[in-house]
């Protein structure tokens, strides 16, 4: 309650945002509506595809539910925590040679993988996290971005796992009941888990510790002066949104079969954060349509030229120096 | 152990900390005044080394190859700057890294386009590539003129930022750039100048490391970090700081990846040893970086604020 006070008596460009949370905190329908539509809308489209055997399409949607599981965990601690992350992908890469790695020494029990990639990201999040939030800014970038280099680096180096060619994937992670080689039960536990972070993070966005999280981004020091600890609660969120995020990467690992150290190279940290910027920092719909329409992108340019990334970088240039200006023309500017 | 071999290592060690230093150098200019974090940084390294090896294919003249690259890096830098990232000063820091991560895909892409997938790799000059005997061992001609131009890029930046009208210009906008203003200095003229300048030193290193690794496709999002690193273990925006911070880098790197598997064959079984060597060897400096960041995380020399 110390905080709602603090929040209310901050600065007027502060306070306005704080007024916007709440009112949406009061109408609370209309954002888990929209967002309840838009899962339903994706369960539809994947229903439709599978049953019309469209499993090219079916394939590109099951990519983008599972990004999108990475891409509202960054979203998250970059819009509520205000901590930008560039070492994202790293976690994706974790989840996945999770699998990969047990794989390989013929475990296939699905629990030992998730245990495996849970844990292995809380520690990664947490002893990195314990010093780059000693940071914050543009030292945080980039302290995040090199730790995530460290892995990568570590899974190049480590010829047993494949090294830089990467690892194949012969047994997919077993649970009882399910089948993960089955493409349409993948889809249905992605949608799951997707479903599940989203409300998880609605959930502690409201909470008192997603208070404390967004009232530290506003104003530190006033945090600090009610007794609360802002780097304990960052790292905190920071493991927690790992750990979320390795699930995707057990998702990746399952449904491509395969893991190589590409999956973490920064550059896939970067893709991350483009997504969250083009739907929206801190909507989860917009971290589901940045998924999407990274995904279209990639799809519809490396089909046109191989050298796609010239566009793809031409795009992000354009969004950044554009963006502000066209929702400010259209009135979504805030 | 072999002193002969250690006297190499460390030469090659210092050689690559200073071509480090040219690269953490320029970005120390644009990060610590600027305040811009700027991961085309990287587009300007690979475009020195691409500019180089074609022109020194192209004319045969391996000098005239090193002084193209800096001018078009540093060109490039000074367009770049008037066309995007001058605007990116007033964005934060979310925006720069997208609008420059951006940048640095065209520039990687643009280059697969131009050279192919495979890159270019060049032949040392016939006058560089002799070497010479210095306490029992050989030391590579063009590691030693790699030192001596280092050394000399480094002074020649120290005098210019301390010395020179220029330095005073830069140092002045960076302190304080509304009083520099009132004070009748052209601050945007100064950070234009002083990002060419980044982006200049950036395609020297480039132009410098072709001989030995040749230019490649995805070699400027690898440096990168690296230059992070520096930048973070050195002190943010302290070029006393680059300076010590590349040369530490570049000897741990050289000296762990050399040595680590030796060591860990002391302690550890020698197959696991020559497994873990490689490993552990390439993510060493980012060891330095944490331990760094656990005890000093304002780096080594944190700028003096205002």
């Amino acid at each position: 309650m110390a905080i709602e006070t603090a929040d209310s008596s901050a600065a007027p460009e502060a306070g306005q945002r704080s007024a916007r949370e709440m009112s949406g905190r009061r109408l609370p329908d209309i954002g888990a509506l929209s967002i309840a539509g838009i899962l339903g809308a994706i369960l539809m489209a994947g229903i439709v595809l599978e049953a019309s055997g469209q499993l090219f399409w079916f394939d590109v949607l099951v990519r983008i539910v599972i990004l999108a599981i990475a891409a509202v965990s960054v979203s998250f601690i970059v819009a509520t925590a205000g901590l930008v992350s560039f070492g994202h992908a790293v976690f994706v890469g974790i989840g996945a040679y999770s699998v990969g790695i047990a794989a390989h020494h013929e475990i296939t029990n699905g629990f030992a993988h998730l245990a495996i990639a849970l844990g292995a990201s809380a520690f990664f999040a947490f002893v990195t996290g314990l010093l780059a939030l000693r940071t914050r800014g543009i030292h945080f970038i980039m302290i995040t971005m090199a730790f995530s280099q460290v892995v990568y680096y570590v899974m190049i180096g480590l010829t047993e796992y494949g090294g830089d060619d990467g690892l194949t994937i012969y047994d997919n992670s077993e649970f009882p009941l399910l089948d993960l080689s089955d493409r349409g039960q993948l889809f249905y536990v992605a949608m799951a888990v997707l479903a599940g972070a989203i409300l998880f993070y609605k959930l502690l966005r409201q909470s008192a510790f997603g208070l404390v999280l967004s009232s530290a981004r506003d104003n530190e020091q006033r945090v600090r002066a009610s007794g609360l600890d802002p780097i304990r609660h960052r790292l905190i969120v920071y493991v927690i949104s790992a750990m979320i995020t390795s699930l995707s990467g057990v998702l990746t690992a399952n449904l491509t079969t395969f893991v190589s150290p590409d999956l973490m190279a920064w550059t896939r940290s970067g893709e991350l954060l483009f997504i969250v910027t083009l739907g929206g920092l801190g909507s989860m719909i917009g971290a589901i349509a940045g998924s999407g329409a990274f995904i279209g992108l990639e799809e519809v340019l490396s089909g046109w030229t191989t050298y796609w990334h010239f566009h793809f970088g031409l795009f992000l240039i354009a969004i950044t120096l554009f963006r502000r200006p066209i929702a400010r023309r259209l009135g979504l500017d805030t | 152990m072999d002193t002969a071999l250690l006297l190499t290592q460390v030469l090659n060690g210092l050689q690559y900390g200073l071509l480090l230093f040219l690269l953490a150098g320029g970005l120390t200019l644009v990060f610590g005044i600027l305040d811009v974090i700027n991961l085309a940084h990287g587009a300007f390294f690979l475009m020195g080394a691409f500019v180089a090896a074609a022109i020194t294919l192209t004319t045969g003249s391996f000098l005239l190859g090193i002084l193209l690259a800096a001018i078009v890096a540093g060109l490039f830098g000074l367009i770049l700057e008037f066309a995007i990232v001058k605007h990116l000063y007033e964005m934060d820091h979310l925006d720069q890294v997208l609008a420059t991560f951006g940048i640095l895909l065209c520039v990687d892409a643009a280059a697969h386009y131009i050279f192919g997938p495979a890159g270019i790799s060049i032949p040392l000059p016939a006058w560089l590539s002799g070497s010479f005997a210095f306490a029992g061992a050989e030391l590579p001609a063009y590691r030693v003129f790699l030192v001596v131009s280092g050394v000399a890029i480094a002074v020649g930046l120290w005098l210019l930022l301390t010395r020179t009208r220029a330095g005073i210009l830069i140092r002045a906008a960076a302190s304080d750039r509304t009083m520099a203003e009132v004070l009748g200095i052209e601050t945007k003229l100064v950070f234009a100048g002083l990002f060419a300048a980044g982006a200049l030193l950036a395609g020297l290193a480039g132009a410098f490391i072709v001989p030995i690794t040749g230019a490649t496709i995805g070699m400027g999002s690898q440096v990168v970090i690296l230059a992070f690193v520096i930048i973070i273990i050195g002190g943010v925006g302290s070029m006393t700081g680059a300076f010590a911070a590349s040369l530490i880098v570049g000897l741990i790197d050289t000296l762990g990846r050399a040595y680590l598997s030796d060591i860990l064959k002391a302690v550890l079984p020698a197959d696991a040893a020559s497994a873990a060597g490689p490993a552990i060897g390439a993510i060493l400096i980012y060891l330095v970086m944490a331990v760094m960041l656990a005890f000093r995380p304002e780096g080594l020399f944190p700028p003096v604020r205002r």
